[in-house]
Protein backbone atom coordinates (compact mmCIF):
# COMPACT_ATOMS: atom_id res chain seq x y z
CA UNK A 1 0.00 0.00 0.00
CA UNK A 2 2.69 2.48 -1.05
CA UNK A 3 1.51 6.05 -0.96
CA UNK A 4 1.96 7.93 -4.25
CA UNK A 5 2.33 11.64 -4.90
CA UNK A 6 -1.03 11.41 -6.63
CA UNK A 7 -2.55 10.04 -3.38
CA UNK A 8 -1.20 13.10 -1.53
CA UNK A 9 -2.99 15.46 -3.91
CA UNK A 10 -6.17 13.38 -3.73
CA UNK A 11 -6.34 13.26 0.08
CA UNK A 12 -5.34 16.93 0.36
CA UNK A 13 -8.33 17.78 -1.80
CA UNK A 14 -10.59 15.46 0.24
CA UNK A 15 -9.33 17.24 3.38
CA UNK A 16 -9.74 20.65 1.69
CA UNK A 17 -6.14 21.67 2.34
CA UNK A 18 -4.30 23.38 -0.49
CA UNK A 19 -0.82 21.96 -1.00
CA UNK A 20 1.40 23.46 -3.68
CA UNK A 21 3.54 21.27 -5.91
CA UNK A 22 6.74 22.15 -4.04
CA UNK A 23 5.41 21.17 -0.62
CA UNK A 24 3.77 17.95 -1.85
CA UNK A 25 7.09 16.11 -2.20
CA UNK A 26 8.03 16.80 1.44
CA UNK A 27 4.56 15.84 2.67
CA UNK A 28 4.84 12.66 0.62
CA UNK A 29 8.20 11.76 2.20
CA UNK A 30 6.96 12.37 5.77
CA UNK A 31 3.68 10.51 5.26
CA UNK A 32 5.55 7.59 3.71
CA UNK A 33 7.68 7.32 6.88
CA UNK A 34 4.57 7.53 9.07
CA UNK A 35 2.79 4.81 7.07
CA UNK A 36 5.78 2.50 7.19
CA UNK A 37 5.48 2.70 11.00
CA UNK A 38 1.68 2.25 10.86
CA UNK A 39 2.05 -0.77 8.55
CA UNK A 40 3.60 -2.74 11.43
CA UNK A 41 -0.03 -3.41 12.39
CA UNK A 42 -0.52 -5.63 9.37
CA UNK A 43 1.62 -8.29 11.12
CA UNK A 44 -0.85 -8.66 14.00
CA UNK A 45 -3.35 -11.51 13.83
CA UNK A 46 -6.70 -9.93 14.67
CA UNK A 47 -8.96 -12.74 13.49
CA UNK A 48 -12.21 -12.64 15.45
CA UNK A 49 -11.20 -9.61 17.58
CA UNK A 50 -14.08 -7.21 18.20
CA UNK A 51 -12.99 -3.65 17.31
CA UNK A 52 -12.73 -1.27 20.30
CA UNK A 53 -14.13 2.14 19.44
CA UNK A 54 -14.25 3.56 22.94
CA UNK A 55 -12.68 3.13 26.36
CA UNK A 56 -16.00 2.45 28.02
CA UNK A 57 -18.43 0.00 26.53
CA UNK A 58 -21.47 2.10 27.36
CA UNK A 59 -24.43 2.95 25.22
CA UNK A 60 -24.88 6.55 24.19
CA UNK A 61 -26.66 8.41 26.98
CA UNK A 62 -30.14 9.70 26.24
CA UNK A 63 -31.48 12.90 27.69
CA UNK A 64 -34.84 14.52 27.84
CA UNK A 65 -35.83 16.40 24.69
CA UNK A 66 -36.37 19.90 26.01
CA UNK A 67 -35.14 23.41 25.30
CA UNK A 68 -32.13 24.00 27.54
CA UNK A 69 -30.36 26.87 25.79
CA UNK A 70 -31.69 30.32 25.00
CA UNK A 71 -31.11 32.08 21.70
CA UNK A 72 -27.42 32.98 21.61
CA UNK A 73 -26.90 33.41 17.88
CA UNK A 74 -25.59 36.96 18.26
CA UNK A 75 -22.93 35.79 20.74
CA UNK A 76 -21.95 32.80 18.65
CA UNK A 77 -21.85 34.81 15.43
CA UNK A 78 -19.76 37.54 17.03
CA UNK A 79 -16.66 35.41 16.29
CA UNK A 80 -17.60 34.62 12.68
CA UNK A 81 -15.54 36.02 9.75
CA UNK A 82 -18.61 37.40 7.93
CA UNK A 83 -22.29 37.58 8.93
CA UNK A 84 -25.30 39.55 7.76
CA UNK A 85 -28.84 39.53 9.19
CA UNK A 86 -28.01 36.54 11.36
CA UNK A 87 -26.65 34.51 8.42
CA UNK A 88 -23.10 33.33 7.76
CA UNK A 89 -21.76 34.78 4.52
CA UNK A 90 -19.84 32.55 2.09
CA UNK A 91 -18.83 33.04 -1.55
CA UNK A 92 -21.69 32.64 -4.02
CA UNK A 93 -22.21 28.97 -4.95
CA UNK A 94 -25.14 29.32 -7.41
CA UNK A 95 -24.78 31.82 -10.24
CA UNK B 1 5.81 29.07 45.79
CA UNK B 2 3.91 26.68 48.03
CA UNK B 3 1.59 23.83 47.09
CA UNK B 4 -2.14 24.25 46.51
CA UNK B 5 -2.85 22.58 49.88
CA UNK B 6 -0.45 24.96 51.72
CA UNK B 7 -1.75 28.04 49.91
CA UNK B 8 -5.40 27.11 50.57
CA UNK B 9 -4.60 26.81 54.29
CA UNK B 10 -2.71 30.14 54.33
CA UNK B 11 -5.54 31.92 52.51
CA UNK B 12 -8.14 30.49 54.87
CA UNK B 13 -6.05 31.52 57.91
CA UNK B 14 -5.82 35.02 56.35
CA UNK B 15 -2.01 34.91 56.44
CA UNK B 16 -2.14 35.93 52.80
CA UNK B 17 -4.81 37.42 50.57
CA UNK B 18 -5.68 36.09 47.16
CA UNK B 19 -5.09 39.56 45.70
CA UNK B 20 -1.51 39.52 47.06
CA UNK B 21 -0.95 35.98 45.83
CA UNK B 22 -2.43 36.75 42.42
CA UNK B 23 -0.31 39.92 42.06
CA UNK B 24 2.83 37.88 42.87
CA UNK B 25 1.75 35.23 40.37
CA UNK B 26 1.15 37.75 37.59
CA UNK B 27 4.52 39.38 38.26
CA UNK B 28 6.30 36.02 38.04
CA UNK B 29 4.49 35.09 34.82
CA UNK B 30 5.45 38.40 33.20
CA UNK B 31 9.08 38.08 34.34
CA UNK B 32 9.38 34.53 32.93
CA UNK B 33 7.52 35.05 29.66
CA UNK B 34 10.47 36.01 27.49
CA UNK B 35 12.59 33.06 28.66
CA UNK B 36 9.89 30.36 28.73
CA UNK B 37 7.02 31.53 26.47
CA UNK B 38 4.70 29.46 28.68
CA UNK B 39 1.62 31.69 28.25
CA UNK B 40 -0.41 32.73 25.21
CA UNK B 41 -2.82 35.01 27.08
CA UNK B 42 -2.61 36.57 30.56
CA UNK B 43 -5.83 37.95 32.05
CA UNK B 44 -4.63 40.42 34.69
CA UNK B 45 -7.93 42.24 35.18
CA UNK B 46 -10.04 39.08 35.27
CA UNK B 47 -7.62 37.43 37.69
CA UNK B 48 -7.59 40.35 40.10
CA UNK B 49 -11.39 40.60 40.03
CA UNK B 50 -11.67 36.86 40.81
CA UNK B 51 -9.06 37.24 43.57
CA UNK B 52 -11.05 40.07 45.19
CA UNK B 53 -14.19 37.91 45.06
CA UNK B 54 -12.28 35.01 46.65
CA UNK B 55 -10.98 37.24 49.43
CA UNK B 56 -14.53 38.45 50.10
CA UNK B 57 -15.84 34.85 50.25
CA UNK B 58 -13.05 33.87 52.65
CA UNK B 59 -13.88 36.88 54.85
CA UNK B 60 -17.56 35.89 54.85
CA UNK B 61 -16.68 32.31 55.75
CA UNK B 62 -18.46 30.71 52.81
CA UNK B 63 -15.50 30.16 50.51
CA UNK B 64 -15.31 27.04 48.33
CA UNK B 65 -12.33 24.67 48.84
CA UNK B 66 -9.85 26.20 46.38
CA UNK B 67 -10.88 29.83 46.93
CA UNK B 68 -8.20 32.28 45.85
CA UNK B 69 -5.76 29.76 44.32
CA UNK B 70 -4.29 31.07 41.05
CA UNK B 71 -4.31 28.55 38.21
CA UNK B 72 -3.78 28.51 34.45
CA UNK B 73 -5.71 26.63 31.79
CA UNK B 74 -4.28 24.99 28.71
CA UNK B 75 -5.40 27.06 25.75
CA UNK B 76 -7.44 24.16 24.32
CA UNK B 77 -10.07 24.64 27.06
CA UNK B 78 -12.75 27.20 26.34
CA UNK B 79 -12.88 30.14 28.75
CA UNK B 80 -15.89 32.43 28.33
CA UNK B 81 -14.94 35.89 27.12
CA UNK B 82 -11.24 35.02 26.96
CA UNK B 83 -9.18 34.26 23.86
CA UNK B 84 -8.83 30.50 23.25
CA UNK B 85 -6.37 29.73 20.46
CA UNK B 86 -5.42 26.02 20.64
CA UNK B 87 -1.92 27.26 19.82
CA UNK B 88 -3.09 27.77 16.24
CA UNK B 89 -3.22 30.61 13.77
CA UNK B 90 -6.65 29.19 12.90
CA UNK B 91 -8.04 30.41 16.24
CA UNK B 92 -5.76 33.40 16.83
CA UNK B 93 -8.78 35.72 16.86
CA UNK B 94 -11.20 33.38 18.66
CA UNK B 95 -12.88 34.39 21.90
CA UNK B 96 -14.67 31.47 23.54
CA UNK B 97 -18.42 32.07 24.02
CA UNK B 98 -18.68 29.69 26.99
CA UNK B 99 -16.63 27.82 29.62
CA UNK B 100 -15.53 24.20 29.37
CA UNK B 101 -17.05 21.93 32.03
CA UNK B 102 -13.72 21.56 33.85
CA UNK B 103 -13.21 25.33 33.71
CA UNK B 104 -16.65 25.78 35.30
CA UNK B 105 -15.79 23.24 37.98
CA UNK B 106 -12.53 24.92 38.92
CA UNK B 107 -14.23 28.33 38.88
CA UNK B 108 -16.96 27.03 41.21
CA UNK B 109 -14.23 25.68 43.50
CA UNK B 110 -12.94 29.25 43.83
CA UNK B 111 -9.76 29.17 41.72
CA UNK B 112 -8.47 32.35 40.13
CA UNK B 113 -7.77 32.01 36.39
CA UNK B 114 -4.59 33.98 35.57
CA UNK B 115 -4.17 32.98 31.93
CA UNK B 116 -4.01 30.45 29.13
CA UNK B 117 -0.93 28.34 28.57
CA UNK B 118 0.97 27.68 25.36
CA UNK B 119 0.63 24.26 23.74
CA UNK B 120 1.36 22.26 20.61
CA UNK B 121 -1.07 23.28 17.89
CA UNK B 122 -4.42 21.53 18.50
CA UNK B 123 -2.56 19.39 21.09
CA UNK B 124 -0.61 17.61 18.34
CA UNK B 125 2.99 17.31 19.44
CA UNK B 126 5.33 15.98 22.11
CA UNK B 127 7.69 18.95 22.48
CA UNK B 128 5.55 22.10 22.34
CA UNK B 129 7.36 23.11 19.16
CA UNK B 130 4.30 23.08 16.86
CA UNK B 131 2.63 26.11 18.50
CA UNK B 132 1.86 29.08 16.24
CA UNK B 133 3.07 31.19 19.19
CA UNK B 134 6.53 29.64 19.23
CA UNK B 135 7.99 26.88 21.41
CA UNK B 136 7.83 26.73 25.19
CA UNK B 137 11.21 26.24 26.84
CA UNK B 138 12.03 23.90 29.71
CA UNK B 139 12.69 25.86 32.92
CA UNK B 140 15.35 23.30 33.95
CA UNK B 141 17.41 24.26 30.90
CA UNK B 142 15.94 26.58 28.28
CA UNK B 143 17.83 24.81 25.47
CA UNK B 144 15.52 21.84 26.06
CA UNK B 145 11.85 21.18 25.30
CA UNK B 146 9.32 21.00 28.17
CA UNK B 147 7.45 18.12 26.51
CA UNK B 148 4.05 18.43 24.91
CA UNK B 149 1.42 19.00 24.06
CA UNK B 150 0.58 20.69 27.41
CA UNK B 151 4.09 22.20 27.55
CA UNK B 152 3.05 25.63 28.81
CA UNK B 153 1.11 24.20 31.74
CA UNK B 154 3.98 21.86 32.70
CA UNK B 155 6.63 24.58 32.40
CA UNK B 156 4.58 27.12 34.36
CA UNK B 157 4.10 24.70 37.29
CA UNK B 158 7.78 23.62 37.11
CA UNK B 159 8.99 27.25 37.15
CA UNK B 160 6.70 27.93 40.12
CA UNK B 161 4.75 30.55 38.14
CA UNK B 162 1.46 28.95 39.22
CA UNK B 163 0.83 26.24 41.82
CA UNK B 164 -1.37 24.24 39.44
CA UNK B 165 -2.67 24.18 35.88
CA UNK B 166 -4.91 22.12 33.63
CA UNK B 167 -3.92 20.06 30.63
CA UNK B 168 -5.40 17.55 28.25
CA UNK B 169 -4.01 14.11 27.46
CA UNK B 170 -4.78 12.34 24.18
CA UNK B 171 -1.61 10.23 23.86
CA UNK B 172 0.46 11.46 26.81
CA UNK B 173 0.04 15.23 26.56
CA UNK B 174 -0.24 15.66 30.34
CA UNK B 175 2.09 12.90 31.55
CA UNK B 176 4.99 13.34 29.11
CA UNK B 177 5.43 17.11 29.70
CA UNK B 178 4.97 16.51 33.44
CA UNK B 179 7.85 14.03 33.23
CA UNK B 180 10.13 16.22 31.13
CA UNK B 181 9.43 19.31 33.26
CA UNK B 182 9.62 17.61 36.68
CA UNK B 183 6.04 18.04 37.94
CA UNK B 184 3.01 15.81 38.58
CA UNK B 185 0.43 15.27 35.86
CA UNK B 186 -2.67 13.09 36.11
CA UNK B 187 -4.66 11.59 33.25
CA UNK B 188 -7.88 10.35 34.85
CA UNK B 189 -10.08 7.52 33.61
CA UNK B 190 -11.70 8.45 30.30
CA UNK B 191 -15.18 9.78 31.07
CA UNK B 192 -14.44 11.07 34.60
CA UNK B 193 -13.86 14.65 33.40
CA UNK B 194 -16.24 16.02 30.79
CA UNK B 195 -14.88 16.98 27.38
CA UNK B 196 -17.52 19.73 27.00
CA UNK B 197 -15.68 22.87 25.91
CA UNK B 198 -12.43 21.02 25.28
CA UNK B 199 -11.72 21.74 21.61
CA UNK B 200 -11.72 18.23 20.18
CA UNK B 201 -8.63 16.49 18.80
CA UNK B 202 -9.45 12.75 19.13
CA UNK B 203 -12.78 12.34 20.89
CA UNK B 204 -12.34 8.72 22.01
CA UNK B 205 -8.99 9.57 23.67
CA UNK B 206 -9.07 13.26 24.82
CA UNK B 207 -8.96 13.52 28.63
CA UNK B 208 -8.66 16.68 30.73
CA UNK B 209 -6.55 16.50 33.89
CA UNK B 210 -4.47 18.50 36.37
CA UNK B 211 -0.81 19.50 36.72
CA UNK B 212 0.59 20.31 40.16
CA UNK B 213 3.67 19.85 42.30
CA UNK B 214 2.25 17.01 44.40
CA UNK B 215 -0.13 14.08 44.02
CA UNK B 216 -2.16 15.59 46.85
CA UNK B 217 -2.69 18.78 44.85
CA UNK B 218 -3.69 16.71 41.80
CA UNK B 219 -6.36 15.06 43.97
CA UNK B 220 -7.66 18.46 45.12
CA UNK B 221 -7.90 19.68 41.54
CA UNK B 222 -9.49 16.47 40.29
CA UNK B 223 -12.19 16.88 42.95
CA UNK B 224 -13.17 20.13 41.24
CA UNK B 225 -12.79 18.85 37.65
CA UNK B 226 -14.54 15.47 37.78
CA UNK B 227 -18.26 14.88 37.68
CA UNK B 228 -21.05 13.86 35.35
CA UNK B 229 -22.00 16.25 32.58
CA UNK B 230 -25.01 15.57 30.35
CA UNK B 231 -23.45 17.77 27.63
CA UNK B 232 -20.74 15.15 26.97
CA UNK B 233 -22.34 11.88 25.82
CA UNK B 234 -19.27 9.94 27.01
CA UNK B 235 -19.28 11.47 30.52
CA UNK B 236 -19.78 8.71 33.08
CA UNK B 237 -22.59 9.03 35.59
CA UNK B 238 -21.11 7.78 38.88
CA UNK B 239 -21.51 8.93 42.48
CA UNK B 240 -19.28 11.89 43.36
CA UNK B 241 -16.11 10.80 45.17
CA UNK B 242 -13.38 12.53 47.17
CA UNK B 243 -10.15 11.63 45.38
CA UNK B 244 -8.06 12.80 48.35
CA UNK B 245 -9.80 10.59 50.91
CA UNK B 246 -7.10 7.89 51.06
CA UNK B 247 -4.38 10.53 51.37
CA UNK B 248 -5.80 11.74 54.66
CA UNK B 249 -5.50 8.35 56.33
CA UNK B 250 -2.47 7.85 58.57
CA UNK B 251 0.27 6.09 56.63
CA UNK B 252 2.55 4.47 59.20
CA UNK B 253 6.08 3.24 58.50
CA UNK B 254 5.01 0.81 55.76
CA UNK B 255 1.98 2.55 54.24
CA UNK B 256 2.07 0.47 51.04
CA UNK B 257 1.95 -2.91 52.80
CA UNK B 258 -0.10 -5.28 50.68
CA UNK B 259 0.33 -3.28 47.46
CA UNK B 260 1.39 -5.33 44.44
CA UNK B 261 3.16 -3.35 41.74
CA UNK B 262 3.41 -4.84 38.26
CA UNK B 263 6.61 -4.31 36.29
CA UNK B 264 5.93 -4.89 32.57
CA UNK B 265 9.06 -6.12 30.84
CA UNK B 266 8.04 -4.03 27.79
CA UNK B 267 8.59 -0.84 29.84
CA UNK B 268 12.19 -1.69 30.64
CA UNK B 269 13.49 -2.59 27.19
CA UNK B 270 16.21 -1.44 24.80
CA UNK B 271 14.92 2.05 24.01
CA UNK B 272 15.04 3.23 27.62
CA UNK B 273 18.03 5.47 28.48
CA UNK B 274 20.43 4.09 31.13
CA UNK B 275 19.84 7.02 33.52
CA UNK B 276 16.06 6.51 33.25
CA UNK B 277 16.53 2.79 33.93
CA UNK B 278 18.65 3.41 37.04
CA UNK B 279 16.17 6.03 38.31
CA UNK B 280 13.42 3.40 38.03
CA UNK B 281 15.52 0.90 40.02
CA UNK B 282 15.90 3.44 42.85
CA UNK B 283 12.17 4.23 42.78
CA UNK B 284 11.27 0.53 42.96
CA UNK B 285 13.61 0.04 45.93
CA UNK B 286 12.00 3.02 47.69
CA UNK B 287 8.51 1.62 47.11
CA UNK B 288 9.57 -1.77 48.46
CA UNK B 289 10.79 -0.04 51.64
CA UNK B 290 7.26 1.36 52.00
CA UNK B 291 5.85 -2.19 51.98
CA UNK B 292 5.03 -2.73 48.31
CA UNK B 293 5.91 -5.97 46.54
CA UNK B 294 6.60 -6.28 42.83
CA UNK B 295 5.48 -8.81 40.27
CA UNK B 296 6.63 -9.22 36.66
CA UNK B 297 3.80 -8.71 34.19
CA UNK B 298 3.68 -8.60 30.43
CA UNK B 299 1.87 -6.33 27.98
CA UNK B 300 2.84 -7.88 24.64
CA UNK B 301 0.55 -5.77 22.42
CA UNK B 302 1.77 -2.46 23.88
CA UNK B 303 4.52 -2.35 21.27
CA UNK B 304 1.79 -1.64 18.72
CA UNK B 305 0.34 1.28 20.66
CA UNK B 306 2.16 3.96 18.63
CA UNK B 307 0.97 2.68 15.21
CA UNK B 308 -2.55 2.09 16.59
CA UNK B 309 -2.61 5.63 17.94
CA UNK B 310 -1.35 7.13 14.67
CA UNK B 311 -4.33 5.60 12.88
CA UNK B 312 -7.08 6.28 15.43
CA UNK B 313 -6.08 9.78 16.59
CA UNK B 314 -5.53 11.26 13.09
CA UNK B 315 -8.76 9.58 11.87
CA UNK B 316 -10.74 11.25 14.63
CA UNK B 317 -8.82 14.52 14.17
CA UNK B 318 -9.52 14.65 10.43
CA UNK B 319 -13.21 14.51 11.25
CA UNK B 320 -13.13 16.89 14.24
CA UNK B 321 -10.96 19.51 12.55
CA UNK B 322 -13.23 19.66 9.49
CA UNK B 323 -15.20 22.27 11.46
CA UNK B 324 -12.43 24.81 10.85
CA UNK B 325 -13.56 26.00 7.45
CA UNK B 326 -13.44 29.78 7.72
CA UNK B 327 -17.23 30.10 7.94
CA UNK B 328 -18.35 30.13 11.57
CA UNK B 329 -15.21 31.08 13.51
CA UNK B 330 -11.49 31.47 13.23
CA UNK B 331 -9.26 32.37 10.32
CA UNK B 332 -10.56 32.93 6.80
CA UNK B 333 -8.24 33.41 3.81
CA UNK B 334 -8.49 36.82 2.16
CA UNK B 335 -7.90 35.71 -1.46
CA UNK B 336 -9.94 32.89 -3.04
CA UNK B 337 -11.83 32.03 -6.23
CA UNK B 338 -14.90 30.26 -4.87
CA UNK B 339 -16.24 28.40 -1.84
CA UNK B 340 -14.05 25.28 -2.24
CA UNK B 341 -10.99 27.44 -2.82
CA UNK B 342 -11.87 29.42 0.32
CA UNK B 343 -11.93 26.21 2.38
CA UNK B 344 -8.65 24.96 0.88
CA UNK B 345 -6.76 28.25 1.33
CA UNK B 346 -8.22 28.95 4.78
CA UNK B 347 -7.08 25.54 6.03
CA UNK B 348 -3.70 25.77 4.26
CA UNK B 349 -3.02 29.12 5.98
CA UNK B 350 -4.66 28.39 9.33
CA UNK B 351 -3.09 25.01 10.14
CA UNK B 352 0.60 24.30 10.72
CA UNK B 353 2.59 21.46 9.16
CA UNK B 354 2.05 18.83 11.88
CA UNK B 355 -1.71 19.41 12.05
CA UNK B 356 -1.94 19.14 8.26
CA UNK B 357 0.07 15.91 8.29
CA UNK B 358 -2.26 14.33 10.83
CA UNK B 359 -5.39 15.46 8.99
CA UNK B 360 -3.99 13.93 5.79
CA UNK B 361 -3.10 10.65 7.54
CA UNK B 362 -6.60 10.54 9.03
CA UNK B 363 -8.28 11.36 5.73
CA UNK B 364 -6.31 8.59 4.01
CA UNK B 365 -7.04 5.86 6.57
CA UNK B 366 -10.75 6.66 6.45
CA UNK B 367 -10.90 6.93 2.66
CA UNK B 368 -12.64 4.43 0.39
CA UNK B 369 -10.91 1.07 0.25
CA UNK B 370 -8.59 1.63 3.21
CA UNK B 371 -10.97 1.69 6.19
CA UNK B 372 -10.71 -2.05 6.99
CA UNK B 373 -6.94 -2.22 6.50
CA UNK B 374 -6.21 0.70 8.77
CA UNK B 375 -9.00 1.98 10.99
CA UNK B 376 -10.74 -1.31 11.73
CA UNK B 377 -7.39 -3.07 12.17
CA UNK B 378 -6.23 -0.38 14.62
CA UNK B 379 -9.45 -0.70 16.63
CA UNK B 380 -8.90 -4.46 16.86
CA UNK B 381 -5.33 -4.07 18.08
CA UNK B 382 -6.61 -1.44 20.53
CA UNK B 383 -8.78 -4.21 22.00
CA UNK B 384 -5.72 -6.50 22.31
CA UNK B 385 -3.87 -3.77 24.23
CA UNK B 386 -6.84 -3.22 26.57
CA UNK B 387 -7.05 -7.01 27.15
CA UNK B 388 -3.33 -7.08 28.05
CA UNK B 389 -3.93 -4.45 30.74
CA UNK B 390 -6.88 -6.34 32.21
CA UNK B 391 -4.77 -9.51 32.46
CA UNK B 392 -1.99 -7.50 34.15
CA UNK B 393 -4.38 -5.80 36.58
CA UNK B 394 -5.53 -9.25 37.69
CA UNK B 395 -2.00 -9.70 39.05
CA UNK B 396 -1.32 -6.23 40.48
CA UNK B 397 -2.99 -2.96 41.48
CA UNK B 398 -0.44 -0.57 40.01
CA UNK B 399 1.69 -0.81 36.87
CA UNK B 400 4.98 1.06 37.08
CA UNK B 401 7.48 2.25 34.51
CA UNK B 402 9.14 5.32 33.07
CA UNK B 403 6.78 7.95 31.62
CA UNK B 404 9.11 8.55 28.67
CA UNK B 405 12.17 6.63 27.45
CA UNK B 406 14.50 9.61 27.98
CA UNK B 407 14.67 12.93 29.83
CA UNK B 408 13.99 16.12 27.83
CA UNK B 409 15.68 16.54 24.44
CA UNK B 410 16.98 19.74 22.88
CA UNK B 411 14.74 22.05 20.88
CA UNK B 412 14.89 21.12 17.20
CA UNK B 413 16.30 17.64 17.87
CA UNK B 414 13.29 15.76 16.49
CA UNK B 415 11.33 18.33 14.48
CA UNK B 416 12.41 16.92 11.10
CA UNK B 417 11.53 13.34 11.97
CA UNK B 418 7.87 12.93 12.98
CA UNK B 419 8.21 9.20 13.68
CA UNK B 420 11.06 9.77 16.19
CA UNK B 421 8.93 12.45 17.85
CA UNK B 422 5.94 10.07 18.05
CA UNK B 423 8.02 7.34 19.71
CA UNK B 424 8.48 9.62 22.72
CA UNK B 425 4.93 8.71 23.71
CA UNK B 426 5.52 4.95 23.58
CA UNK B 427 4.74 4.42 27.30
CA UNK B 428 1.88 6.91 27.62
CA UNK B 429 -0.33 6.13 24.59
CA UNK B 430 -1.62 2.79 25.90
CA UNK B 431 -3.31 4.56 28.84
CA UNK B 432 -5.37 6.57 26.35
CA UNK B 433 -6.21 3.59 24.16
CA UNK B 434 -7.47 1.65 27.19
CA UNK B 435 -8.95 4.70 28.98
CA UNK B 436 -7.35 3.73 32.29
CA UNK B 437 -5.92 6.36 34.68
CA UNK B 438 -2.22 7.15 35.00
CA UNK B 439 -0.05 9.71 36.73
CA UNK B 440 3.47 10.93 36.05
CA UNK B 441 5.43 12.13 39.07
CA UNK B 442 9.07 13.20 39.42
CA UNK B 443 11.22 10.09 39.94
CA UNK B 444 14.83 11.15 39.52
CA UNK B 445 17.27 13.30 37.59
CA UNK B 446 19.19 12.47 34.40
CA UNK B 447 22.96 12.61 34.08
CA UNK B 448 22.46 16.17 32.84
CA UNK B 449 20.33 17.09 35.85
CA UNK B 450 17.02 17.05 33.94
CA UNK B 451 13.86 15.51 35.46
CA UNK B 452 12.91 11.88 34.91
CA UNK B 453 9.23 10.94 35.16
CA UNK B 454 7.80 7.89 36.90
CA UNK B 455 4.48 6.65 35.51
CA UNK B 456 2.01 4.80 37.73
CA UNK B 457 -1.04 3.26 36.07
CA UNK B 458 -4.15 1.80 37.66
CA UNK B 459 -7.38 0.15 36.55
CA UNK B 460 -10.55 2.07 35.65
CA UNK B 461 -11.84 4.46 38.37
CA UNK B 462 -8.92 3.68 40.74
CA UNK B 463 -7.73 7.30 40.88
CA UNK B 464 -7.99 7.49 44.67
CA UNK B 465 -5.66 4.49 45.11
CA UNK B 466 -3.32 5.72 42.34
CA UNK B 467 -3.04 9.13 44.01
CA UNK B 468 -2.52 7.51 47.41
CA UNK B 469 0.44 5.44 46.13
CA UNK B 470 1.98 8.55 44.53
CA UNK B 471 1.39 10.51 47.75
CA UNK B 472 3.04 7.86 49.97
CA UNK B 473 6.03 7.84 47.64
CA UNK B 474 6.22 11.64 47.85
CA UNK B 475 5.98 11.58 51.66
CA UNK B 476 9.09 9.37 51.72
CA UNK B 477 11.14 10.99 48.91
CA UNK B 478 11.92 14.50 47.75
CA UNK B 479 12.10 14.40 43.93
CA UNK B 480 8.91 16.46 43.75
CA UNK B 481 10.51 19.19 45.88
CA UNK B 482 13.41 19.67 43.46
CA UNK B 483 12.92 22.86 41.50
CA UNK B 484 14.85 24.27 38.57
CA UNK B 485 17.27 27.12 39.36
CA UNK B 486 14.95 29.22 37.20
CA UNK B 487 12.26 29.03 39.90
CA UNK B 488 14.38 30.53 42.67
Amino acid sequence: MALTLEDIHRIAYLARIEIDAGAAAEVHAKLTAIFSMINELQAVDTTGIVPMSHAQDVALAMREDRVSEGDQHALYQSVAPAVEDGLYLVPRVIE
Amino acid sequence: METVADLAAALRARKLSSVELTEQTLTRIEAAQQALNAFITVDRDGALAAARAADAAIARGDAPPLAGIPIAHKDVLMTAGLRTTCGSRMLDNFTAPYDAHVVQGLKAAGTVLVGKTNMDEFAMGSSNETSWYGPVRNPWDTRYVPGGSSGGSAASVAARLVPAATGTDTGGSIRQPAALSGVCGLKPTYGICSRYGLIAFASSLDTPGPFARTAEDCALLLNAMAGHDARDSTSIDRPKEDYARKLRQAGGARPLEGLRIGLPREYFGDGVAPDVMSAMETVIADLRKLGATTVDVTLPAVKYSVPVYYVIAPAEASSNLSRFDGVRYGHRATQYRDLTDMYCKTRAEGFGAEVKRRILVGTYVLSHGYYDAYYLKAQQVRRLIADDFQRAFAQCEIILGPTAPTAAFELGAKTDDPVQMYLNDIFTIAGNLTGTPAISIPGGLSHQGLPIGLQLQANYFEEARLLEVAHRFQQATDWHRRAPAFAT
